[in-house]
């Protein structure tokens, strides 16, 4: 090989072996520090430039192609000089000649060498891999070989229910294959997850089609010219076409120990990340670190950044392992864990099941510190968490909180969150891609980046796992100075980057009267929006110009766009208002009536003190209203993010108890605010006193009624999350009951999320808020009450009435003609 | 399969369905609905959601997907599948849109 003169005399040699991740990256860092010190060769055994091979699980998913992965073009090799080798393995090194010898017999002295050839995967000793249709997981010639194989075959054995195995399995169903992954342990990744979640993540995983044989020890790989099958030791069998081994990996140490290097799992190494010669070196998963060695790479840049400072004549750094956290690359699976999977001694356990969302959360704790975490199913805590446990924070006043997140944990005064404002520069927060804090910033700031996905597209943080996807909301929030606090904020929907209230104020600010005007303005990633952002639009407008706005039906959900709820039979449910709960026998007759007239399976009464009809076909839909609408009845709108009930009880009139007429109260706030829109449902109650048998103190706005006047209550929901109310204040009189019911429910349309019900809204802008808007500030309360009265005067028009009897939307109830 | 000519049925006029709006066609083999983007385009699936049957005809239309009413999957109607993670598909039928009008084929 010949080099340019004049490096040949005065640059030192380094040679690379192993064109990986640890490997390329140290010598990026190398570059940074001191380019002109090396004349740097690079031996790959991969007929390939420097790739992410962390995504070579999206590559099988269809995610992404290989281009897309390329972490290091030939460019680059050629701009810094760098002589690469791809597709020559060393076969050799003599630590004494100081000499590298290649598989094409090139042979290369060093001054300086560099290990970094991985990990090679573990093979187990059952008869048949030798076969045609056996591959591993490791590379891209392996990823070739399986998506191949996905479109000439039916059927998949994947052996391992580990973090790869899985990946594998789910990558070979996206491509349409029948997948079975066999697991030699009772529950799936058990080495990053305790049981309950390894349990879920095969629940889940078997939910989208995937078969599991657990406790499954491999016997054998049967067939003969191909494979055919996985047959398991207590006899159960598993068909394939394809059999992807990724039972775990081993370093890669076959060199080392020839060239008489201290090597033990892996090749041990010490502080400097210098082996037993000093002037070789060993990084990556085929090192071994104080009897450590590493399957993931975020200690990898750890590691790359201490032995690129020795490489370059530093003395002072040196690497010490951290706690790592994982999470599984399947689009829609969240798991997440790190550190300590379960409490030994002297440490405790937190859990949380939330059933009905199929999440799970773990804290493992010791001395009022976190130590471990396993999150499944909702993750944004992670890392949250993980920093804590890297930090060792002192949570033990917060102890009892600490498994419901950060944002309640916060709420009560714990450890703030991350605080990226004090997280030092050089902290590494993405540690797929190796991105400190540090370069986030400086590039956030050079290029004037404003949004989460250009931070993302320009710094690579958050791009491969997306385990720091909030961290980095976090560090670009704090750099262009906006204020967060607790979580990152949540987006409309993936249409677009913005937040809710980046839009509502938008529509307000500029004038913005259209969805296409909004979508346009805020940078929407399609044109039409999709199922989520549409409702949201079409209400925040509906809200910012009342009268002017033309309501979309196509962008409302089913029940707004029939006026009924659908049924999971397709069929609709009908409830008319009963005002306050009250119903004439005039109306109850109507009922009754419509109820035999249109044959309905069941009529029901509500939890909403109401009569439901049940089973209604959509084409009859329209005559039941007319016959009701002849009765005096309207739509009840309990299919709408509308106002729902107002529940009372009878108060005054009847009861021995009662201190104030609640059911005419009920009555009154129920003609002042029905056929409104909010963000989501609106409910209340009238008691007629403290027993409170309304339920108000769980209603979005209830009333207690008292001798002296009225207890006004906000933010209470009886559903998924209970909430009892919080006292917003005491008024004397019924008008102001009504005043403050107006403007509080003015405010919640105003500023609130779409779809956040009251509870959440105020657990966020906190009741202090809302009583310096509603109760302190006079003016603001009837500004907010008169605004809540103009939208009603567009709004409040019988939905029901208008299809009834005026034939309004007439293409909704009536289908086409029958074909044969 | 290829539908002849003399497969295919004239349905209604494009303008019958409100753009990002559907329409059932009851069937005998299991109603149908036609769906019309906002770029026009239609198209026509068994109106039975993969998931658990819900109505897809009552979702919301975005792009060439509809979103079905009961649990949000979003299908596809291009080639009628579930878009990921979940996994299903729903049968498609040939559609055109001839000067206005909506013909289909209900070979399937
Ligand atoms: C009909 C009724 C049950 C009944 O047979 O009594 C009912 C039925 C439904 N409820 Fe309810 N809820 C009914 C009273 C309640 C109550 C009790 C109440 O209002 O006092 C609650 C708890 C109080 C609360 O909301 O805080 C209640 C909490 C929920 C929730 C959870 C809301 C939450 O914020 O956590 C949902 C889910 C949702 O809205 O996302 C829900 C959703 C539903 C839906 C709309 C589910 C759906 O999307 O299809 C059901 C519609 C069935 C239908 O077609 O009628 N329903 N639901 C009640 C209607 C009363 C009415 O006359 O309008
Ligand atoms: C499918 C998959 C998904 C993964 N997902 C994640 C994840 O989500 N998060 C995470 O942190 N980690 C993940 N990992 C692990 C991560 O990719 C590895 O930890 C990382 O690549 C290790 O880097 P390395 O440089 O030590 O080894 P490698 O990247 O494997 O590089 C070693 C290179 O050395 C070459 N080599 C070996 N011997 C020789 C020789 N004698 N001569 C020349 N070249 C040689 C090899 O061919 C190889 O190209 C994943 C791994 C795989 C396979
Ligand atoms: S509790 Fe409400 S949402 Fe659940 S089944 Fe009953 S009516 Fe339906
Ligand atoms: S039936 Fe369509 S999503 Fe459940």
């Amino acid at each position: 090989m010949m080099l340019p003169l004049e490096s040949a005399t005065s640059r030192e040699r380094l040679v690379v072996i192993g064109n990986g991740m640890a490997g390329m990256r140290t010598v990026e860092e190398l570059l940074k520090l001191d380019p002109a010190r090396y004349d740097v060769t690079v031996f790959g055994a991969e007929p390939h430039v420097n790739y992410d091979r962390i995504m070579l699980s999206s590559v099988l998913a269809g995610e992404k192609q290989v281009d897309d992965i390329v972490i290091n073009p030939r460019s680059w090799y050629d701009e810094n000089n760098i002589v690469l080798h791809a597709g020559d393995a060393v076969m050799a090194i003599d630590a004494v000649a100081r000499t590298v010898t290649a598989r094409s017999g090139l042979t290369v002295g060093y001054d300086r060498l560099l290990l970094a050839t991985g990990s090679k995967p573990i093979v187990p000793p059952i008869p048949g891999l030798n076969l045609p249709g056996v591959c591993a997981f490791r590379d891209i010639k392996d990823v070739d070989t399986m998506i191949d194989a996905s479109s000439r075959y039916r059927r998949a054995a994947v052996i391992g229910g580990g973090l790869l195995g899985l990946e594998a399995a789910w990558g070979l169903k996206r491509r349409g294959m029948e997948v079975a992954v066999i697991h030699l342990m009772p529950t799936l990744m058990e080495r990053q997850l305790d049981e309950t979640a390894g349990r879920l993540l095969q629940r889940d995983l078997t939910e989208r089609g995937i078969a599991f044989f657990t406790n499954g020890q491999t016997e054998e790989v049967t067939g003969t010219e191909r494979v055919t099958g996985v047959r398991l030791a207590d006899g159960r069998e598993a068909p394939a076409d394809l059999v992807v081994v990724a039972i775990g990996i081993r370093p890669e140490t076959d060199l080392a120990r020839a060239a008489g290097l201290e090597v033990n799992r892996g090749i041990v190494v010490n502080d400097n990340m210098s082996t037993s010669d000093p002037d070789i070196f060993a990084i990556g998963e085929c090192a071994e670190h104080r009897g450590q060695v590493v399957g993931l790479v975020a200690p990898i840049w750890d590691m790359a950044r201490v032995c690129a400072h020795h490489l370059a004549g530093g003395e002072t750094l040196s690497y010490a392992a951290q706690a790592t956290a994982t999470r599984l690359k399947i689009t829609g699976i969240d798991v997440y864990s790190a550190g300590q999977l379960a409490a030994g001694e002297d440490e405790d356990e937190v859990v949380l099941r939330d059933a009905r969302r199929g999440a799970y959360r773990k804290l493992v704790m010791r001395d009022g510190k976190v130590v471990g975490t396993v999150l499944y199913g909702d993750v944004n805590d992670g890392a949250w968490y993980f920093d804590l446990i890297r930090r060792q924070t002192d949570v033990s006043d917060f102890a009892d909180r600490m498994i419901l997140g950060q944002a309640v944990t916060q709420a009560a005064g714990g450890p703030a969150a991350l605080d990226v404002a004090a997280m030092p520069d050089d902290m590494q927060v993405c540690g797929c891609n190796g991105v400190c804090k540090g370069t986030i910033v400086e590039i956030i700031k050079a290029k004037g980046l404003t949004t989460y996905d250009a931070v993302k597209a320009h710094t690579k943080a958050s791009a491969s796992c997306g385990t720091c996807a909030p961290l980095v909301r976090q560090i670009l929030a704090d750099t262009l100075g906006i204020e967060v606090s607790g979580p990152a904020i949540p987006t409309v929907c993936k249409c677009t980057d913005r937040t809710h209230e980046e839009v509502r104020s938008a529509i307000v600010a500029q004038g913005l009267k259209t969805q296409d005007a909004v979508r346009a303005k805020m940078g929407w990633r399609n044109a039409d929006g999709c199922a989520s952002c549409r409702p949201a639009l079409n209400y925040y407008l509906l809200c910012a110009w009342p009268g002017e706005y033309q309501d979309d039906s196509r962008s409302r959900f089913v029940n707004e766009r029939m006026h009924a709820n659908i049924q999971k039979d397709g069929t609709y449910s009908v409830i008319p208002r009963l005002w306050g709960g009250t119903a004439t026998p005039g109306e109850l007759a109507a009922i009754a009536a419509v109820a035999t007239r249109y044959n309905v399976a069941e009529v029901k009464i509500t939890g909403g003190q109401r009569l439901g009809l049940y089973g209604i076909k959509k084409q009859d839909l329209p005559a039941v209203w007319s016959a009701l609408s002849d009765a005096g009845l309207v739509s009840g709108h309990a299919y709408g993010k509308s106002l729902r009930t107002v529940k009372t009880c009878v108060g005054l009139e009847w009861c021995r108890f009662g201190t104030q007429d609640s059911t005419t109260l009920g009555k009154m706030l129920e003609r002042l605010t029905w056929g409104n829109w909010t963000p989501h449902k609106f409910k209340m109650g009238v008691s007629g006193c403290p027993r409170n048998c309304a339920e108000a103190s769980i209603k979005d706005f209830g009333v207690i009624c008292v001798e002296s006047g009225f207890d006004l209550l906000v933010g209470g929901n009886g559903g998924i999350e209970l909430r009892g109310t919080d006292k917003l204040c005491h008024v004397a009189t019924e008008a102001e009951v009504l005043e403050y019911a107006a403007a509080f429910m003015q405010l919640y349309r105003e500023e609130a999320r779409y779809l956040d019900r009251t509870a959440p809204w105020i657990e966020r802008v906190g009741i202090e808020y809302v009583r310096k808007r509603i109760v302190e500030d006079e003016a603001g309360r009837q500004a907010l009450q008169q605004r809540f009265r103009v939208a009603q005067s567009y709004l409040q028009d019988d939905p029901w009435a208008e299809r009834g009897k005026r034939g309004v939307d007439a293409h909704e109830f009536t289908p086409l003609a029958v074909l044969g | 399969m290829i539908a002849t000519a003399t497969d295919w049925v004239r349905v209604c006029r494009l303008d019958d369905i409100v753009p990002l709006g559907a329409r059932v066609l009851p069937a005998t083999k299991g109603d149908i609905a036609l769906f019309r983007c906002r770029d026009d385009s239609v198209f026509a699936v068994l109106n039975r959601c993969p998931h658990k049957q819900g109505p897809l005809s009552e979702g919301i239309v975005h792009g060439h997907q509809i979103a079905c009413p009961l649990h949000s999957w979003v299908i596809d109607l291009e080639s009628g599948e579930a878009v990921a993670p979940d996994i299903g598909c729903t049968p498609k039928l040939p559609v055109r849109v001839i000067d206005g009008e909506i013909w289909l084929s209900p070979t399937r």
